[in-house]
């Protein structure tokens, strides 16, 4: 895997005497893209800010197609979109984004199109102090796009997106990654990035404890399947007792089963007859797997 | 490298311009220096001079003073404002390298203190030498004022940016500005006034106290502006000190300033964690 886009070895951060990453490791080849999942202080900001060359690196090296953090070649290769973003109130969109693109790129794109492909182009000439958060999110958006970065470094991309505007954000997320970018998403909810990412590597406190594809995740965390089952004429009680649920109310019990007992479990439940009007199935949720992760195997 | 440098002068530039510093500036400017130029126009005549030397005299002193002010309250805000917003992370993570990014915004700053210096002095000369005369000479003085005058703005503007940097917040890189302004413009003189009233007249005053004075930016400006025009010195009275030293030891400690100040900024820059 030597033709990685993004190369994270070993990596340690110290923050005074804490150490606030422990031997990360973290790969990321051209057109994958990866979620960082952590709760707040996990240390994803922090290693972003490694791979940026903003902070020092206290153990164990990073390469951004083969550069240094920090290095001129390095920072041409990467693209940014900061923990809640912010510009330059006084100038406009289209200023801000033509400055970025004067500082990164020989010949200077079609700022006006870029605009346009985030949603801003009625907005591109007013000041950025009149621009919603979301707003200023899709002109960080707009700027990550600007030249054909080897990586692109996404902080909690999705805060202060409404649902619309998430659409948005994936589908440039993929677009970033059909040209071939490796694309590292931090984030702290799960369900925002989940379907946008090809792997999903997990954060504790400084450790990675987790790095694989979401159904390996799912596989590994072996997280029960929740059962419910409606119960007609005021049941509960019995049929609680007799596949061992628990009664959540007069007409409904709630059971779970690990994945692979599914099917003789369900078997049993209807051999029970018409007392059981309906059987819910509810696979492992993503927060369950996350939480799974992230708070150690408790859950 | 320069086009960088060129594209981050052009929005600071922008800046400038909307947020009204350039015309506050300016404003000030042309206030104090036609003030000074009216109220300095009663001993006209009495020295020989013209109302214009008159006036390029009194607008020295006024610029020491006032231009360190104006370019410390232009800069301090440069790196410890875009850290407090969050925007020097992003900005640090393009090609510009944090030298470039220093000398764009160093461009811009001096090139809106020469305008607002350009058009203040100039103006209040311009009025001076319509009303009552002005010579070869003292036009001379005004251009040398006009241009000594930026370079003073682009020391203050430096050290601006190295106190930004050193600072952790906005508010204190202003505090730290003031600082700065108070010592150089005016505690440093008093230092040395009180070590030569101490001297009494001795080795000192005659060897020492010319070079230490000329060390610091404002008063090599002072000494520049007075040296160099006998009717200023005539009408300032301020001759004496800046005699003793040769006549380019003022222009190498303003010119040397600047460059000076900014390589210090450039490297407390460089250790500026986003
Ligand atoms: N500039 C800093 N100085 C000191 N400690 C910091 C700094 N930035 C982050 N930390 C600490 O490092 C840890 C990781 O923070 P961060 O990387 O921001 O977490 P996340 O982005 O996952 O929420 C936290 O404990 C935080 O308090
Ligand atoms: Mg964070």
């Amino acid at each position: 895997m030597t033709d990685n886009a993004l190369i994270i070895r070993s990596v340690d951060k110290f923050r005074g005497k804490t150490q606030v990453l422990k031997a990360i490791d973290l790969a990321v080849a051209p057109g994958e893209r990866v979620a960082l999942l952590g709760h707040n202080g996990a240390g994803k900001s922090t290693l972003i800010k490694m791979i940026l060359g903003q902070t020092s690196i206290d153990g164990g090296d990073i390469s951004i197609g083969g550069a240094k953090p920090g290095r001129t070649v390095a920072r041409a290769k990467t693209a940014f979109l900061p923990e809640s973003v912010n510009f330059h109130p006084t100038l406009t969109g289209h200023e801000q984004l033509t400055l970025f693109a004067s500082l990164s790129v020989r010949d200077l794109p079609d700022i006006d199109a870029l605009l346009d492909r985030v949603g801003l182009a009625e907005a591109s000439n007013n000041r950025i102090a009149t621009y919603s958060k979301g707003m200023r999110q899709r002109l960080g958006l707009a700027q990550v796009l600007l030249g054909q970065p080897t990586v692109a470094l996404l902080d909690e991309p999705t805060s202060g997106l409404d649902p619309i505007s998430r659409q948005d954000l994936y589908a440039i997320i993929d677009e970033l990654a059909a040209q071939g970018t490796a694309v590292l998403i931090a984030s702290h909810a799960l369900t925002e990035v989940e379907a946008q990412t090809d792997r999903i590597a997990i954060l504790r406190k400084g450790i990675k404890v987790a790095d694989d594809t979401l159904d390996n995740l799912s596989r590994g965390a072996g997280l029960p399947t929740r059962m419910r089952i409606l119960v007609q004429d005021g049941q509960a009680d019995q049929i609680a007792m007799a596949t061992g649920g628990t009664r959540i109310n007069g007409a409904s019990v709630e059971l779970y089963c690990d994945a692979g007992q599914k099917m003789q479990e369900l078997r049993r439940i209807a051999a029970m007859g018409d007392v059981v009007a309906d059987i819910e199935l509810t696979p492992p949720r993503l927060e369950d797997l996350y939480r799974h992760y992230s708070t150690g195997g408790q859950t | 490298m320069i086009a960088r440098i060129f594209a981050i002068a052009r929005a600071e530039m922008l800046i400038l311009r909307r947020n009204w510093w350039l015309m506050m500036a300016t404003g000030i400017m042309v206030l104090f220096a036609l003030a000074l130029t009216f109220a300095g126009s009663a001993p006209t005549g009495t020295l020989g001079v013209d109302m214009l030397t008159v006036s390029v005299s009194s607008m020295t002193t006024l610029a020491v003073y006032l231009v360190p002010f104006l370019g410390l309250m232009m800069s301090f805000d440069a790196i410890a404002g875009e850290r407090d917003r969050g925007t020097l992370s992003l900005l640090l993570t393009y090609s510009a390298g944090r030298g470039e990014i220093l000398m764009g915004k160093f461009v811009a700053q001096v090139t809106a203190l020469g305008i607002a210096s350009a058009l203040g002095l100039g103006s209040a000369g311009v009025i001076a030498a319509l009303y009552a005369g002005a010579s070869p000479e003292s036009l001379m003085a005004l251009f040398r004022l006009i241009v000594t005058a930026t370079l003073l703005g682009a020391v203050f503007v430096a050290l601006g940016y190295g106190v930004s940097a050193l600072a952790e917040s906005p508010a204190a890189a202003a505090g730290l500005a003031a600082g700065l302004w108070l010592v150089f413009v005016v505690l440093f003189d008093l230092g040395l006034l009180g070590a030569v009233v101490m001297d009494g007249g001795g080795m000192f005053t005659q060897k020492v106290f010319p070079w230490v004075m000329v060390a610091n930016p404002a008063d090599a400006f002072r000494v520049w502006n007075i040296a160099a025009s006998d009717g200023v010195a005539i009408s300032s009275g301020m001759g004496g000190a800046a005699k003793t030293l040769p006549g380019w030891a003022a222009p190498v400690s303003l010119l040397l300033w600047p460059l000076l100040a900014f390589l210090l900024a450039r490297a407390v820059f460089r250790r500026v964690e986003p």
